[in-house]
């Protein structure tokens, strides 16, 4: 960071405290929800003392490991997939002018604003008279994980577009614009330039499109097929027999697996990756 | 010239409708074409048990939209999801600012730790919140102990705007990061130089240059808040209706899909208009 | 643009496609006891099923089971209707019930492949959403009540419970804690119903629509009084004791008065004016691709032993006649989820209400204003 960047004394540690605040904000119930899988007791409201017995449960229970199964496997198909997808929309949407863009430029909102239950409802019916329209031929299709990984990855196109269309903003068409001159291809200028300019909105996309695909429940519960339950479906059929602290156990694993994850990989790749970010410093 | 000018603008434009094809087809596919049904659904007929049958086309489930009940369920709705947005606007912005202009290796690892909360199961999060909003929550013990008494914010419209702020901060804070991260840091400098005062400088440049960022984030912090409906019956106690709830309703236990279809299709149609309208605003600023 | 017109003749299509599909409606099964006709896709809700049932009848039978699960009835029923996916067996509620046969969603049962199901008791084998007793086989059952502290029955003098601990403020004045109702249409005014003294099943059966409306307004007036509206977390706020009284399930309530060991603190009791009974019962989708296994799995569930071991596991109370020498005596002897015969007696089933049904839901909206 350059000297007379920086922000006054005050004001930095305004922004410290601000930022350990929304900390705190976040993860003040994380803490709530580890302590209370310690929980002795079958209902996660009502405290029955200490005990470790859900974290030998909830791994024996195959159910919820099933769910969790499936959960992550529609969530790293459709963060994928999305993320590639929606990256490549927002380019053309930002970089090109062609027919259809301005349509298209709309029409990209439509996933962020459509009521999730209205999703739901519209994939099912879709799938069902595809299903039809395919099964008049002979073959026999039927809902399943897949047609939850089709309906997360339509939706999270959308996020993705939006975040990357946000750090788009931002940068000047010349640098690339120069970078293909140089490179004379126009993908070795993208892989050159574009792509590390743009990575940390790329990230953020699939980041949001990864947390957005983990917890819906309303899409996935209509589009679900035999076996494919995933573990927000789960925990909403559970409730109507009260939330068990099991739940709490496995969404603790869940933090644990990710948090040892994300620190492995960041202590792995110690080297920042791009040198052109740092005129932040 | 003018030629050489008008066959590279062909050749842009085909480039760029190659790399929107995959993505647009897609949404054609598997989002355009399943809207149609709900667009069917919104002039069908429903029968006594429930059912939606695909004749006797109306407009009757539109007639029922413009009730005084159906408004005012969406003005309360409206009004939360904008007292979510602008919270989550004052708060993220300079979490954001603070986040972007860390070291790159911090500044990954804070971005991660950001999200790592989300990657739990959502409904447990909002039990967790719950609790600490209890009336015999720690949040109302630590008043009683302090000499303030007890209080409770679980089952008020706070408690719904502090669940729906918890829940939809992240997707204020990743676009405005994105957008803050990638400032031109010099035209910042200049600014302090040039108007020697940091507000100013703010105002002048720095705001400008994160617009597109608010605006992304604004969109993706209003709109779900305005359709959300397990924040507001878990920690609201669903006293009131909102949007989300009555749009769920119609798809479960009411069994209305014709309405239903009518509500999101006359939801869906609004936003649209709106976000459009503040594109073309934004472009022509540019 | 050429996509749009493939989109526009695709839309049409699906259109026509949907226009010409039809239920097959009226489909019956013909089964031997204990045949099975491949592996069983068991779509039920979550943690309904005692942990070894499953594991036991696919040793039993030599096929697999596929467990998925719903987490509404409505749901479900989108599911089956939408017919995208193949489920052999559901457990789909009383009303729920009566709304599938109605649409033609249910296969008649084939009680010859059935034989335990005379392990039913006599109630259960001709409710009013299946008078017949075709199409489904009972699962569990439970009643509709209000859950109390002991502490909020002092404050209203010890009366004999009714309805007026939510609905007549004079009541609900005396209470110094929270007030809660299911969010659920149906159940709110059914107790309303029962508190103006109708019975539930004349108002919706017989088309009453202006008790209907009374006991709108009735619920509209109680709105101010209450704490909140929940269908999920009320029982364990009643134990911490953010709630003094709370309309709710029966299962719900015994099973957190269980887990706080709060017998001494709280109760759950059917107001004197009469409550709600519901029943979960397990039926085939007309469109099951293998019915016969379903049925084997009815009938292995309606056994006396895996009966009980089925209440056993979820405390909820079992139709099963037979299986009561093997339930658990502190669940038989517990009144909230067995109760007396008198009380019994006062219970309704709530019907599939037409037209009513909608007409609750609006003015369920319009009471929370």
């Amino acid at each position: 960071m350059s000297t007379t960047m920086r922000p006054t004394k005050w004001a930095s540690r305004l922004l410290a405290l601000n930022a350990w605040l929304v900390f705190a904000f976040f993860y003040i119930p994380i803490i709530v929800l580890v302590v209370f899988s310690f929980n002795g007791s079958r209902r996660v409201n009502i405290w029955g003392g200490l005990s470790t017995r859900w974290y030998p449960e909830v791994l024996q229970n195959e159910v919820i490991l099933d769910a969790l199964k499936n959960s992550l496997m529609v969530a790293s198909i459709s963060t994928i997939v999305a993320t590639i997808l929606g990256t490549s929309l927002a380019l053309a949407l930002d970089r090109y002018r062609f027919r259809g863009r301005k349509t298209l430029d709309g029409a990209v909102f439509l996933p962020v604003i459509i009521p999730d239950v209205t999703m739901a409802v519209m994939m099912l019916v879709f799938f069902a008279q595809v299903f039809r329209f395919i099964d008049s031929f002979g073959p026999r299709f039927q809902l399943g994980i897949y047609t939850i990984v089709i309906s997360h990855i339509a939706f999270n196109i959308s996020f993705v577009a939006v975040v990357v269309r946000a750090r788009l903003g931002q940068l000047d068409p010349s640098l690339e614009e120069a970078a293909r001159d140089l490179y004379a291809s126009g993908w070795r200028a993208f892989q050159k330039v574009t792509l590390p300019l743009i990575l940390p909105g790329v990230l953020a996309g699939a980041l949001l499109a990864l947390a957005l695909s983990l917890d819906d429940v309303v899409i996935s519960a209509f589009v679900t097929g035999p076996g494919s339950t995933t573990l927000p479906v789960y925990v909403f059929s559970a409730i109507r027999r009260g939330v068990t602290p099991e739940l709490n156990a496995i969404s603790s694993l869940m933090l644990l697996a990710s948090t040892v994850l994300v620190l492995g990989s960041l202590f792995l790749q110690r080297e920042p990756k791009s040198k052109t970010n740092n005129q932040g410093e | 010239m003018a030629a050489l000018d008008q066959s590279a603008a062909q050749a842009d434009s085909r480039k760029g409708r190659l790399i929107a094809t995959p993505a647009a087809l897609y949404l054609l596919l598997f989002f355009m074409i399943p809207l149609g049904v709900i667009v069917t659904y919104s002039f069908a007929t429903r029968t006594a048990t429930g059912r939606t049958v695909l004749t006797g086309w109306n407009l009757s489930s539109y007639d029922k939209l413009f009730s005084e009940l159906v408004l005012r369920i969406v003005w309360r709705s409206f009004w939360m999801a904008s007292v979510t947005t602008i919270l989550c606007l004052l708060v993220a912005y300079p979490f954001a600012y603070y986040l972007a202009t860390r070291a790159p290796k911090v500044r990954n690892i804070l971005l991660v730790l950001v999200m790592i909360p989300f990657w739990t199961n959502g409904l447990i999060r909002i039990f967790a919140i719950r609790f600490l909003l209890g009336s015999d929550g720690p949040a109302s013990q630590l008043s009683e102990n302090l000499g303030f008494g007890t209080f409770r914010i679980l089952f008020t419209p706070a408690a719904v705007v502090i669940g729906m702020v918890y829940s939809f901060l992240t997707f204020m804070v990743l676009p405005l990061y994105v957008a803050i991260e990638r400032m031109d840091w010099k035209l910042v400098e200049a600014a302090r130089d040039l108007y020697a005062g940091g507000t100013v400088a703010f105002r002048k440049v720095t705001w400008p240059l994160t617009r597109s960022g608010v605006i992304a984030g604004s969109i993706l912090v209003f709109v779900p808040s305005f359709g959300s409906y397990v924040v507001p019956e878990i920690l609201g106690g669903a006293k009131t209706m909102l949007l989300g709830s009555y749009v769920a309703r119609q798809f479960g236990a009411a069994r209305n899909f014709p309405f239903g279809a009518a509500l999101s299709v006359v939801l869906i149609a609004v936003m649209l208009i709106a976000v459009v309208i503040n594109q073309r605003a934004e472009a022509n600023r540019a | 643009m050429k996509l749009k017109l493939t989109g526009a003749l695709l839309l049409l299509a699906l259109v026509a496609a949907a226009c010409g599909s039809d239920g097959d409606s009226g489909a019956a099964a013909s089964c031997a006891v204990g045949e099975t006709d491949g592996d069983l896709s068991f779509y039920n809700w979550a943690d309904y099923i005692d942990e070894e049932s499953i594991p036991r009848f696919e040793e039993e039978y030599g096929i697999k089971v596929e467990y998925t699960m719903y987490e509404s009835n409505e749901q479900m029923l989108a599911q089956v209707d939408a017919g995208a996916a193949n489920y052999d067996l559901i457990v789909p509620s009383d009303y729920m019930v009566d709304t599938m046969i109605a649409e033609g969603l249910l296969m008649e049962l084939d009680f010859d492949a059935i034989p335990n199901a005379t392990n039913i008791s006599a109630e259960f084998q001709s409710p009013p959403f299946d008078p017949d007793h075709k199409y489904h086989v009972a699962y569990q059952w439970g009643t509709t009540g209000i859950g109390i502290s002991y502490d909020a029955l002092e404050e209203l003098g010890n009366v004999e419970p009714t309805w007026g601990f939510i609905f007549d403020p004079a009541l609900s004045g005396m209470v110094s804690g929270g007030i809660s109702m299911l969010d659920d249409a149906p159940e709110s005014f059914s107790a309303a119903l029962k508190y103006l003294g109708y019975s539930i099943d004349e108002v919706l059966v017989g088309g009453n629509e202006e008790a209907i409306r009374e006991a709108g307004e009735l619920l509209k007036a109680t709105n101010a009084n209450l704490l909140k509206y929940d269908s999920v977390s009320y029982s364990d706020d009643l134990m911490n004791g953010e709630l003094a009284v709370a309309h709710g399930w029966s299962g719900s309530f015994a099973a957190a008065i269980f887990e706080a060991d709060a017998y001494e603190t709280h109760v759950y009791v059917i107001p004197k004016e009469g409550g709600v009974r519901w029943v979960d019962g397990m039926a085939i989708p007309a469109s099951a691709e293998h019915p016969c296994s379903a049925h084997a799995m009815i009938n292995f569930m309606t056994d006396a032993q895996n009966g009980a071991a089925l209440t056993n596991y979820v405390y909820y109370a079992s139709p099963n006649e037979a299986a009561t020498e093997f339930i658990l005596d502190e669940i038989l002897e517990d009144e909230g989820i067995y109760p007396n015969a008198e009380t019994s007696a006062q219970l309704e089933f709530i019907p599939q209400a037409g037209e009513l049904g909608l007409l609750m839901q609006d003015l369920f909206v319009e009471a929370k204003g």
